[in-house]
């Protein structure tokens, strides 16, 4: 199978109506206007059962004793399973290490933790079952920051540790550990003429998908399950299942169920082995379905962060120097852990040209929930800290915040810390010049002649202020994050692709394994092969494991690395399609052995325009298919003492400016505008690219203002697993969002496309928090930001 | 107990509905209508939202024993019901016309292509205002209802009015951009 990284030519050169720099809409939306789009908790099953889990309700306890009887004596319960019922001596699963119990075994060590499933006949006799459990726990002391996690007689939260970090971290609570060490910070910090330090701190984030965790797993004749599942990536969980389960890979089909959303939160596993474990003991088919509050149990979060900055700067505004300590709460399970430390540090001085540098990224082990990907990747919580250090370097400088960053911007070519040179566009500087270019919103919008209008003032409806008090900031920001998997990482996906007539028409037939969890991966794929094979009519295979791995929908990568694995099929089915054409035709024209040939409307044509045959024709009863795999550009490791690697495959940048408004005396917050600017390489689907930008956004102004996971730092619970005390934004929340859309191409990427999905995430809550900064005067150096922040009375 | 009320205009009977049971539970588990949907089930983001007897309600905070008689408007049912609204309250039966059109179109089982849309469905597909969708048949309903009540909203009225319907996805741009698209199209139609 070629499985080559080179760069593939931009396009065939075909102009196919519905092909790629088109807006088409989604194939989708139809279905899910109707309702009838079926997401992973709307299937269904006859006889089916339902799971439910019950969890650990303190965060670190040893379990004395669990004992089901009560429960399994209740009617219409067909199973209660504990850690002493799975069927393998495979008892872990885990992203990179497997240190995650399916079912607890003798401790918890988090709040929530799965301790025992139960089946039945009706969801609410399971949960009531599930009550009925008793285990008594005898708790341990709390681990729940970096003092108490590296003190020397610190309770160690995994004993026995075995995995590939244990050997270079400096305490056994530290998952991973990743120093960045360039140029000479201490010779460099001597030419400082401003030298300015922070300490800053990240909130817990989660990614609030609307669409719980859930599934249905189906026993099969063979002894084999069937899981029907909403994931980002289907391979990496039937990795992790297959051995849970005593099963071969090939005895688990897993097939993409619809996914309402997931930022990075179904990345991990949560009750997947858990169905089919109990579809597997009963014979019946299981559903599981999370409510919102399991949910917030369910799935890893964003990783809070303590960051500590020193910036150092020459008078004329060039930056000599930076260190920067990050300390990321990777909670009680490794999950992507290492990975965010690789990503907090190599990105941790942000689009800056910086030659001296000393970085230390580390993720601890907790008994806080476990943290791992989300949206932005350890990306998010450097820049938070990075911007705020640029805003107040500039201020010590009495330099305009935007000019000094575009003083220091990095462009193709800089160097990075880990010593990468940047080798295509790095437009910082340009998307600084477009953001402070966009006209500004009115001042005092809420003015009408029929009085203030509450609905645009900072407490809205609650009717606190008709303008009174409220006074208006401006704040920018820019950031850098990486798309695709880094670090060496194999970073591959598997695309088939099938050319034959149906119904008198050539029709392409697009397979993937690709979790598209909304973000138009299906849309995207359909104009690729529009653009490729000359047809109208593609369509787009549910995505299962009866194809190669896709990889996972995350990092920004999909577009990247399966829309490459695409245009790569088709690029072979191509030629598979010409050959044949020369077979039957070549002796009619001698265009079809000297022409460049391409295919266009339905037809092979010279690269002069002239029609050779029509597709009908050439394929006739024929159908060309290839699965071939595709991968992008290798990378390398970072050192482990240095940092120093090629570490990562492309870059993707955005800057925003936020407008807010705030009521001063009451603390209380409104973004009026947040407009952003981002290079998005080329554009393959414009209106989809925009939609990306404004929901990555408003994740951003969601994590500046309002969202936080708040954890009792003396028990480690959760506090607010809720949508009544875990605040998103609502449209009223969330501001008008102007984009401006930068395409300069990477000759490294199909079609010079560059991963769009993360880099909004990052800029955006830092530009929100330097409004606020500047409305207020107030330092501000955590976020979320919360009235009591700003009214003093914190 | 069982449970009579009307859906979509269709007289529907539950059996062996739990007391404690939703109206969302019942239209998604006992009906086969799952297009309400369940992202938090406590009345915080209205992904689940009907019309009861004509008024906009979190499925998921009534009680099944409480829609006993009454009328219920779902997704499912909404491009139906904006063609009955639409109609006013004279008889719109399907012309000659429209039903050779239907015939000839078809329905595409894969995708819904060529499915019978009201204007609010077909504007939320048009301005891009669905990505993963899970919050669509809420805002639908809602941004229905508003739009019946108030046929050119104001900016500040759709973001009043939708304000219950939580979105992860879109950060509500697209989703404004749908609302304006159908109140421009209504007021055309008109």
């Amino acid at each position: 199978m070629p499985t080559n990284g080179a760069p593939t030519k931009i396009t065939q050169g075909s102009q196919t109506k519905g092909g790629i720099g088109e807006s088409t809409l989604r194939p989708d939306g139809t279905l899910k206007v109707t309702g009838e789009f079926a997401y992973s908790s709307d299937m269904w099953h006859e006889d089916m059962l339902w799971g439910q889990i019950l969890r650990s309700t303190v965060a670190h306890a040893e379990i004395v004793s669990i004992d089901t009887g009560e429960a399994l004596a209740t009617p219409g319960v067909y199973a209660v399973m504990t850690y002493d019922d799975l069927p393998t001596d495979v008892k872990n699963y885990g992203l990179e290490i497997q240190d995650t119990p399916v079912l607890a075994h003798g401790k918890v060590r988090h709040h929530g933790e799965p301790v025992a499933i139960v089946a039945a006949d009706h969801p609410e006799t399971a949960r009531r079952a599930a009550a009925k459990i008793k285990v008594e726990y005898r708790e341990l002391p709390v681990i729940t920051d970096e003092a108490s996690a590296t003190a020397p007689d610190a309770i160690l939260v995994h004993e026995n540790r075995d995995d590939h970090h244990i050997g270079h971290v400096p305490h056994a609570n530290i998952v991973h550990r990743q120093p960045i060490v360039r140029g000479d910070v201490a010779r460099a910090a001597g030419k400082a003429d401003v030298v300015v330090k922070g300490e800053y701190y990240f909130g817990m984030q989660d990614q609030a998908f609307l669409g719980p965790e859930s599934g249905l797993a189906v026993p099969e004749e063979d002894g084999g399950v069937h899981l029907y599942i909403a994931t980002q990536w289907l391979h990496s969980d039937l990795r992790q299942i297959a051995p849970v389960l005593g099963l071969p890979e090939d005895k688990v089909r897993m097939t993409l169920a619809g996914v309402g959303g997931a930022f990075g939160g179904r990345e991990d596993l949560s009750m997947q082995i858990h169905a089919c474990l109990l579809a597997l003991r009963t014979g019946k088919p299981v559903k599981i379905v999370y409510n919102r509050f399991e949910s917030f149990f369910g799935h890893v979060h964003r990783h809070p962060a303590r960051l500590y900055y020193e910036h150092g700067a020459t008078k004329d505004g060039k930056l000599t120097h930076v260190k920067c300590r990050i300390v990321l709460d990777g909670g009680a399970y490794a999950s992507a852990s290492p990975a965010v430390v690789g990503n907090a540090s190599s990105l941790g001085i942000g689009p800056y040209v910086v030659d001296d540098v000393e970085i230390e990224a580390i993720a601890l082990y907790t008994n806080n929930p476990p943290c791992g990907a989300m949206r932005g990747f350890g990306a998010v919580q450097a820049c938070f800290a990075y911007e705020a250090q640029m805003d107040k370097v500039a201020q010590r400088l009495g330099m305009d915040p935007v000019k000094f960053r575009q003083l220091n911007a990095m462009e193709q070519g800089t160097i990075m810390p880990t010593g990468q040179p940047v080798d295509s566009p790095a437009p910082v500087a340009e998307l600084l010049r477009r953001i402070t270019a966009m006209p500004l919103p009115p001042e005092r919008q809420w003015e009408s002649s029929e009085g203030a209008d509450v609905r645009q003032l900072p407490g809205g409806l609650s009717n606190t202020t008709h303008g009174e008090g409220v006074v208006r900031g401006i704040g920018y920001a820019v950031g850098i994050k990486n798309v695709g998997f880094s670090e060496g990482f194999d970073d591959y996906s598997t695309a088939r692709v099938r050319m034959e007539v149906v119904g008198g028409e050539p029709v392409a037939t697009v397979h993937t394994a690709m979790a598209e969890v909304g973000q138009g991966g299906v849309t995207v794929h359909a104009q690729i092969a529009r653009t490729e094979l000359g047809v109208t009519q593609v369509t787009i295979h549910p995505a299962n494991t009866e194809v190669g791995s896709a990889g996972s929908t995350s990092a920004s990568r999909q577009t990247y690395v399966t829309g490459g694995a695409v245009k790569n099929s088709c690029e072979l089915v191509r030629e598979k399609v010409l050959e044949l054409g020369r077979r039957k035709f070549g002796t009619y024209h001698p265009a079809w052995a000297t022409a460049e040939l391409l295919l266009e409307g339905g037809k092979v044509v010279t690269d002069g325009g002239e029609v050779l045959a029509d597709l009908v024709d050439v394929l006739g009863d024929e159908a060309v298919e290839i699965e071939a795999e595709w991968r992008h550009r290798p990378t390398e490791p970072f050192d482990l003492r240095t940092g120093q690697g090629h570490g990562h495959v492309q870059y993707s940048f955005a800057a925003h400016r936020a407008v807010v408004e705030v009521d001063t005396e009451l603390g209380l917050v409104k973004v009026i505008e947040l407009a952003c600017a981002q290079d998005v390489g080329k554009a393959l689907n414009p209106l989809s690219v925009i939609g990306q930008i404004q929901g990555g956004t408003t994740q951003g102004l969601g994590v500046a203002v309002m969202e936080e996971i708040i954890v009792d730092p003396k028990t480690a619970k959760v506090r607010n697993p809720s949508f009544t005390d875990y605040l998103i934004p609502t449209i009223l929340d969330t501001p008008t969002i102007p984009v401006d859309v930068l395409e300069l191409a990477d000759d490294h990427a199909p079609y010079g496309l560059r991963g769009i999905g993360e880099a909004p995430t990052l800029s955006s809550t830092p530009a929100v928090l330097a409004a606020i900064r500047n409305a207020t005067g107030l330092e501000l150096n955590r976020t979320p930001v919360r009235p009591e922040h700003l009214t003093g009375t914190a | 107990m069982r449970v009579n009320f009307t859906v979509n205009g269709r007289p529907q009977e539950a059996d062996d509905v739990w007391e404690g049971e939703s109206l969302l539970y019942v239209l998604r588990e006992r009906l086969g209508l799952p297009g309400s949907k369940n992202a938090c089930e406590q009345g915080e983001c209205g992904s689940c939202t009907v019309r009861l007897d004509g008024v906009p309600v979190c499925s998921c905070l009534v009680a099944a024993g409480q829609v006993e008689g009454r009328e219920v408007v779902t997704v499912e049912g909404l491009a139906e019901f904006a063609k009955q609204r639409s109609c006013g309250t004279g008889a719109c039966g399907t012309s000659l016309q429209d039903a050779q059109e239907w015939q000839a179109k078809g329905t595409d089982s894969q995708t819904g292509e060529g499915e019978e849309l009201s204007p609010i469905q077909q504007a939320f597909i048009d301005a891009g205002a669905v990505q993963c969708g899970f919050c669509t048949p809420g805002l639908l309903v809602a941004a229905d209802e508003m739009l019946e009540n108030n046929p050119n909203p104001s900016d500040a009225d759709i973001r009043e009015a939708l304000s219950g319907n939580l979105c992860r996805c879109t950060g509500y741009e697209k989703i404004m951009d749908a609302v304006r698209l159908a109140a421009a199209r209504q007021g055309e139609a008109v």
